[in-house]
């Protein structure tokens, strides 16, 4: 479909589209709802025929820019740390580790330093748990490295984290307690863009006993804040595109 | 029962209300756009019905967004866009004409002839204004001196005058039924018509721009409008008014003598609390009301950067070199420094601390070398180094350094432009967790008035710090680089000097 689309006038009405690739109208219809959703193919407004999307250009290059995904997030980010009452913040991949392109201090007004541009380590944080558990390339590169040891809790066996991201995966959020650092603990739920692609990571730390219940296990409210929080920026992201 | 405040921003593209909770957390958020007409090259209007429409639509959505009713409200403040104002019938409610807004600059011949009237230094002395076109009294002149039979009408009483707070606070609380004709001093100060002192309608503006007092609101202390509507949501306490900048300084907590916010959206806004001192610059400043809460009137020093977030949509639009505006940054950070290449932005003239209408903007410092990320950062710094200026007379006219800079708005996710504005005025730059400072400034000041928080230490208390950027530039350096900006801002008087007639 997208061959046709880039063949000749560039310009096709749906019917015209069916009947080219021999599909029915609404097989086409719907393969080109989607496509539409992800920005490969645009609906010309007047006319209603199809052309190839802005996205298909950006193709391989970068998904999102970071600063563009601070601008984007930074009203949900600080309703996260009115909520939680935590220090928040925003991760990207970048150089095999957790890149914090946002950061907001814990609204306790203590004494807090900035930690934009600062690096973390993917296998012991909740931001890089949700990094690794939806990029295939980055955790296998990362299962092939060795696996620093932080703290005596840090995950350094690559069976192990596995099973860990598998289990992110399942629900959805990831969590670290003083894995990273002794006392600490974080939680983490991924950012997409539009087709689902996960491209950064939002999350909250602080003191694990804040964080985690008797059984040492992330609280279920500030689980649910953090996840509703990616899912508002995610929703942020197909907005304004 | 839980109870809440609304906040009502009447803002220059849109009107919000907002619900906050006591410890002024957003609790809802309801929005309208409404349409800029551009009849001719110059002017713009606004339709104050279309506005009026739009908070009939969004008070009663913000409330069930918030999932509550009218009795919870405690208080509703108004916030709003300074300087427009609408004309309308008293007896009808229907405005005459359109509502004529800030920016336009359909007055630029009567200003420039006011300008050269008797008496000229006098006006500046009372209202703490520069003649410029974009207060309220010239264009409210040129309504008066270009609608037929309007100033029959206006001098028998039969029209009344009005900033958007006035004109939304009279139809909320009745309209043609008995509204209540009032606005704020902050809304009152940006007319050009107020005496700064008594915080009154001064009679020798009044005379000098022509206007007949009868069409005037009453002026009240921020927190005391003391009405209540009887339409949109019936009931609720309409307790304070403040312009939207000074709703900012306000919502930012920045009451004591010498704290400054500064707003950072196309433009950039700074404000300066001055206390119970009235401070009339020497260093090209407007002197302004902060707020009054009650008997006292906090009064304030504006400098206004005419072009700061524009410069980089422009950056984007007209010369293509990013796709979207936060991408500036990732663009500037692909060189080290400006590599020698400064852009002073003075695309319709210089505003604080130079008021130079003729200047012209300029790129200078163009080697071979130079890219497009050095452009990128030359973008950035010029809001830095307009900032620096804005604030170096601030300090001046106060005689005392300011310890920090508050900042809101949208340049504040822009983390390289707030890490350089800390470098150059060599003091911390402080986020604050709430972003809506102009709707929470509002809120503070109706629940104050309605005794929801107790005092302004209460609301101080609800101010916490999001991010804090540290100055770490090499004075000598940061001294250099003003230096080289200073003259790159010469550069465009000359300019303006050598152009012909404009």
């Amino acid at each position: 479909m997208l061959r046709l689309l880039a063949r000749g006038s560039g310009h096709h009405g749906l019917t015209e589209i069916a009947a080219s690739l021999g599909l029915a109208r609404g097989t086409a219809h719907g393969i080109l709802r989607t496509l539409q959703r992800v920005e490969f193919v645009e609906q010309d407004q007047a006319t209603g025929r199809y052309r190839l999307g802005a996205a298909l250009l950006h193709l391989g290059t970068s998904y999102l820019d970071a600063n563009e995904l601070r601008s984007r997030s930074i009203n949900w980010a600080d309703t996260l740390a009115a909520r939680s009452g935590q220090e928040v913040r925003i991760g990207m991949h970048h150089d095999g580790a957790v890149l914090v392109v946002h950061h907001v201090f814990r609204p306790d007004d203590s004494v807090q330093t900035l930690g934009i541009g600062a690096m973390l380590p993917l296998h012991a944080t909740a931001l890089g748990k949700v990094l690794l558990a939806y990029d295939p390339d980055l955790s296998a590169a990362a299962r092939r490295r060795e696996l620093t040891s932080l703290t005596r809790r840090t995950i350094t066996r690559a069976q192990m984290l596995e099973r860990v991201l598998t289990e992110v995966r399942a629900q959805g959020w990831a969590g670290e307690a003083e894995e990273y650092m002794p006392g600490e603990a974080s939680i983490a739920a991924p950012i997409r863009i539009p087709g689902g692609l996960v491209v950064g990571a939002i999350g909250i730390s602080g003191a694990a006993d804040r964080l985690c219940d008797s059984a040492g296990r992330p609280r279920q409210t500030l689980v649910r804040q953090v996840v509703q929080a990616a899912d508002s920026v995610t929703t942020s992201l197909v907005d304004e595109n | 029962m839980q109870r809440f405040v609304m906040a009502i921003d009447q803002g220059t593209t849109s009107t919000r209300c907002i619900v906050f909770d006591q410890n002024a957390r957003l609790v809802a958020v309801a929005q309208r756009e409404h349409r800029q007409y551009h009849p001719r090259p110059g002017w713009v209007e606004q339709d104050a019905v279309e506005i009026w429409r739009n908070v009939d639509r969004i008070v009663p959505q913000a409330l069930r967004q918030a999932g509550i009713g009218a009795e919870q409200v405690v208080a509703m403040g108004i916030t709003n866009q300074r300087e427009t104002f609408v004309l309308w019938d008293r007896h009808t409610g229907v405005p005459v004409g359109r509502a004529i807004v800030w920016e336009d600059i359909r007055t630029e011949e009567l200003v420039a002839s006011l300008g050269k009237q008797p008496g000229i230094e006098e006006v500046r002395d009372r209202c703490g204004l520069p003649l410029a076109t974009y207060f309220s009294a010239p264009s409210l002149r040129w309504m008066l001196d270009n609608t037929a039979g309007l100033r029959a009408r206006a001098e028998r009483g039969d029209v009344l005058f009005g900033t958007m707070d006035t004109w939304l606070i009279w139809n909320l609380t009745g309209g043609v039924n008995g509204g209540l004709h009032v606005t704020d001093v902050t809304n009152a100060s940006r007319t050009m018509l107020m005496n700064l002192s008594t915080r009154q309608w001064d009679p020798m503006l009044l005379e000098f721009f022509g206007v007949p007092s009868v069409v005037l609101p009453e002026i009240r202390p921020s927190t005391e409008i003391s009405g209540v509507t009887t339409r949109v949501v019936p009931g609720i306490s309409i307790t304070a008014a403040l312009g939207d900048q000074h709703a900012a300084l306000f919502g930012q907590t920045c009451f004591e003598k010498g704290s400054i916010k500064g707003t950072y959206g196309t433009g950039g806004f700074l404000l300066m609390n001055t206390g119970d001192e009235l401070v009339r610059s020497k260093h090209g400043l407007l002197t302004t009301i902060g707020y009054q809460i009650g008997g006292e009137p906090a009064y304030a020093l504006e400098g206004s950067i005419a072009v700061a977030g524009s410069l980089v949509q422009w950056f984007r639009d007209n010369l293509g070199l990013i796709h979207s505006a936060p991408e500036i940054e990732t663009l500037a950070r692909t060189v080290k420094d400006n590599g020698g290449c400064y852009i002073v932005p003075a695309f319709s003239g210089l505003f604080a601390p130079h008021w130079l209408a003729q200047a012209r903007g300029l790129v200078v410092g163009l080697t071979s070398y130079i890219n497009k990320g050095h452009l990128a950062r030359a973008v950035l710094e010029a809001t830095g180094w307009q900032t620096r200026e804005v604030v170096d007379a601030m300090n001046a006219d106060l005689g005392a350094p300011t310890p920090v800079l508050k900042v809101d708005g949208g340049m504040t996710a822009d983390h390289l432009l707030m890490q350089f504005i800390a470098d150059v005025l060599d003091i911390p730059v402080q986020r604050p967790l709430v972003a809506e400072t102009v709707s929470l400034g509002a809120a503070y000041a109706a629940g104050l008035a309605a005794g929801y928080w107790p005092d302004l230490e209460g609301l101080r208390r609800n101010w916490h710090l999001a991010a804090r950027w540290n100055p770490v530039m090499d004075a000598k350096y940061r001294e250099a680089e003003y230096a080289n900006w200073k003259r790159a801002v010469e550069l465009t008087f000359a300019w303006a000097r050598s152009s012909p007639s404009t």
